[in-house]
């Protein structure tokens, strides 16, 4: 039975993409039988590229991404050449390890709260430095080059990317490798770049594939931190797809794909670069230079990555202080006036759409789990085998751009009349769920010591009994953690409830992203808390469930 | 080569161009313990591990292996009744003492019967009162003992020894040595020892050193 899920998952994540696909590409050629499309056209392709500014909004998608990738991999290489193994190094990783199940959408509204007219930043420096009395008339965060979203997306990326290096790094011949480099009198920051950096690419190059892909194609914290005039790309197609005039549809679905093959070129472009470097490094490696200093790039990646957590910390102070404010002067550093009476409100506003995550969420994630159990156990069985078919199911649903197909389901659904429906919902959060509940997962699969099953099989307990009863149990905990990261996935998804869920089911980040761009700070502030505390409710649940069913089995508690 | 106890027969190991073992031939009458010696990496693991029927899909594997003229090869693990013994004990650190114990027998005892094989095994390895323990808690001798009746509750038909001495110090490595070999001779078991340590092997049992990858051969009935 256990052979069918590699198929079985494979049919659940190309289906949707490859449909999704198709469905935006018949548009973008002008056919679409349901608003008039019946003839392939170019149309949609003039109309596109006659639209003014177009070419800076994809210039700012370009930028965005490009800025994003680079800026997060350099602040991480640099982190991790400088500090790791260090109680600095250690200390900063289990701050930020938490950022990563933080919903982008909350991530960006509090760091518009904070680089806001009126945000705490400038109340902290009026009027005494700025003079202003008045929230000044600035872009921020909005600004033209798109910094602040370009932050915003590096405070929510920097933990991610970071973790993946942190689990690459983790393997003895690597360690081993690095001290013999400083023992060859190699400095810190030099030997990790020079010995464990070549060594562990491969493994975070498809992160950073997803990396590019996601920050070169977002479309919530674009609507929240990104330009507006043009916005990039993807917050334009956005914008042209839920307009009401239905001829945008076509030129919509051709800018979608035009996204697409931008994000491509990205990659290609990045790719190639990998390649460049490889070229020159190797004399780079053979001179043997051991490098000056590195003092002042260790300095400031440690500054990056406290900047980092001091911004997701102030900025969820900002939420919650606002969540329970009446009125907040400028230039006060506090509310004035305390209530709960917002949360009232928000409970009456949001409640609805709090049971819809939590149900959405429970669901996706429950079905990504029992799908990640099939693979690793199908993997393990056929002796690690198939690494490379889990490598597909983790990184094809995040290099796709969101936007480049889920409007050819959102037509698809709504051909079959089943847009809108709770199982077009949780397929499509289960693409974006399933990804990283596999990639929680598999390295503490990997890791278990297969003799254990062996000696369950050679005690006469079945492949299923040895799976059940000795395998899952012992691996409860990362199995709850990949719950817990799978369920805070599908708590910040934004695009593909908007799209599935066709404005009938609502949930905290569509409520949210409604509320951050009407400007309701108050009510914002609730939903951004709540949004920050359904994955720090998961997550305690999946330490606490171990703690309690474990607390007289030493081995398997926390150390 | 059939009849009572552990036969190999004509076993061929090989992973990728590497030929581990050619032909090899084996036969260990119930109650006889053969040692198997050779160098780590020779490929020790692996042959228990193709006796076992866990090997990995990496390996090349033929030949025959029967236990009391029963062909096992073609079955999957759990159906084979061989018994295998680690270097580490490997008890299931989530199962109580005593839970580790009953995981092994088999369903078809019930009941009061299955209470009374686990105290009656805990007496046996002196460790009486034990079973609401944590293995976590237990010493590693204690541990390793446990190890080993939780195996034989198992009722095994063969069973294997790898290397399941090389982490206890001096003085429970005799203990446990004697204590292995004397529950496996009581209950007539055909074993196999795998080691690198000739220390490890049981008075007066043939040893075998791993053989060239060319033919060999041994008989000890």
């Amino acid at each position: 039975m256990i052979c069918w899920f590699p198929r079985l998952t494979a049919f659940l994540i190309v289906a949707p993409i490859l449909m999704g696909f198709v469905g935006t590409l018949l548009p973008a050629f002008g056919y679409l039988p349901a608003i008039g499309g019946t003839t392939l056209t170019l149309a949609p392709w003039g109309a596109l590229f006659a639209t003014p500014g177009l070419d800076a909004a994809m210039f700012l998608s370009l930028w965005i991404g490009t800025a994003t990738t680079l800026f997060t991999f350099t602040l991480v290489i640099f982190f991790s050449a400088s500090w790791s193994g260090t109680r600095l190094g250690g200390a900063i990783t289990r701050f930020l390890s938490p950022l990563v199940s933080v919903p982008p959408v909350a991530m960006a509204a509090g760091i518009a709260f904070l680089l806001g007219p009126s945000g705490w930043i400038f109340r902290a420096l009026s009027p005494w430095a700025t003079g202003f009395t008045a929230p000044p008339d600035f872009l921020l965060p909005q600004d033209r080059w798109g910094f602040s979203m370009i932050g915003g997306l590096m405070v929510k990326e920097v933990p991610f990317l970071f973790l993946m290096t942190l689990a690459a790094v983790g393997q003895e011949e690597t360690k081993r490798a690095f001290q013999v480099g400083r023992s060859l009198g190699y400095g810190r920051m030099i030997a990790w770049i020079k010995i464990v950096l070549p060594a562990i690419y491969p493994q975070i190059r498809w992160p950073l594939y997803a990396l590019l892909a996601y920050s070169a194609s977002v479309v919530d914290v674009a609507m929240i931190l990104g330009p507006t005039t043009p916005p990039p790309l993807s917050a334009l197609v956005t914008r042209w797809f839920f307009d009401p005039d239905l001829s945008l549809r076509f030129v919509a679905a051709a800018a979608a794909l035009l996204q697409s093959i931008l994000v491509l070129s990205l990659i290609l472009v990045w790719y190639a670069g990998e390649r460049m470097v490889a070229l020159f490094a190797g004399a780079w490696l053979r001179r043997g230079g051991r490098g000056a200093g590195g003092a002042i790039a260790a300095a400031l990646a440690a500054g990056g990555m406290m900047a980092a957590i001091a911004v997701a910390v102030f900025g969820a102070g900002a939420m919650i202080l606002w969540s329970v404010s009446t009125t907040w002067r400028f230039p006060n550093l506090t509310p004035t006036k305390l209530t709960l009476g917002n949360w009232a409100a928000g409970g009456a506003m949001l409640g609805n759409a709090i049971a819809n995550t939590v149900l959405v969420a429970g669901a996706s994630t429950s079905i990504a789990l029992l799908l990640a159990i099939g693979l690793l156990e199908h993997a393990a069985r056929r002796g690690g085998a198939s690494s490379r078919g889990l490598a597909f199911f983790i990184y094809l649903p995040l290099l796709v751009p969101q936007i480049g197909f889920l409007f050819g389901i959102q037509m698809l659904l709504i051909r079959l009349g089943f847009d809108g429906t709770w199982v077009a919902l949780l397929w499509t959060h289960l693409l974006y769920v399933l990804p990283y509940v596999i990639l929680a997962l598999a390295g503490p699969y990997r890791r278990l010591d297969p003799r254990y099953a062996q000696i369950a099989l050679s005690l006469g307990a079945s492949q299923a009994r040895a799976l059940w009863r000795i395998k899952l149990p012992i691996l409860l905990r990362p199995v709850l953690v990949a719950a817990a990261l799978g369920f805070s996935v599908s708590a910040g998804q934004y695009l593909p409830t908007l799209f599935a869920g066709a404005g009938r089911i609502s949930t905290l980040i569509t409520e949210s992203v409604g509320l951050a761009t009407s400007g309701d700070r108050r009510l914002l502030g609730v939903a951004t808390v709540w949004q920050l505390v359904l994955p720090l409710l998961a997550f305690t649940i999946a330490a606490f469930i171990p703690a309690i069913v474990f607390r007289h089995r030493r081995a398997l508690r926390p150390l | 080569m059939s009849g009572p106890g552990l036969v190999l027969r004509k076993l061929t190991l090989a992973i990728d161009d590497h030929v581990l073992l050619r032909n090899f031939e084996l036969a260990i009458a119930p109650g006889r313990i053969v040692t198997v010696m050779g160098p780590s990496g020779c490929g020790k693991s692996s042959l228990l591990a193709a006796i076992t029927g866990v090997l990995e899909p990496a390996f090349r594997f033929s030949g025959d292996i029967l236990i009391n003229g029963r062909t096992i090869s073609q079955l999957p693990p759990e159906r084979r009744r061989v018994g295998i013994l680690f270097q580490d004990d490997l008890l299931f650190p989530h199962l109580s003492v005593g839970d580790n114990l009953a995981f092994a027998i088999p369903p078809d005892r019930r009941g009061v019967v299955r209470r009374t094989l686990v105290q009656d095994a805990l007496a046996d390895a002196q460790l009486g009162g034990l079973a609401d323990r944590d293995p976590a808690s237990l010493s590693g001798g204690q541990r390793a003992r446990i190890s080993l009746m939780r195996t034989l509750l198992s009722q095994p038909e063969a069973l294997l020894l790898d290397e399941p001495f090389n982490k206890l110090d001096a003085v429970l490595r005799q203990q446990f040595r004697s204590f292995v070999f004397e529950r496996a001779g009581r209950l007539g078991i055909p074993t196999l020892l795998v080691t690198h340590d000739r220390e490890d092997a049981p008075a007066g049992e043939p040893i075998l050193v791993w053989p060239d990858p060319g033919p060999g051969q041994i008989d000890v009935r």
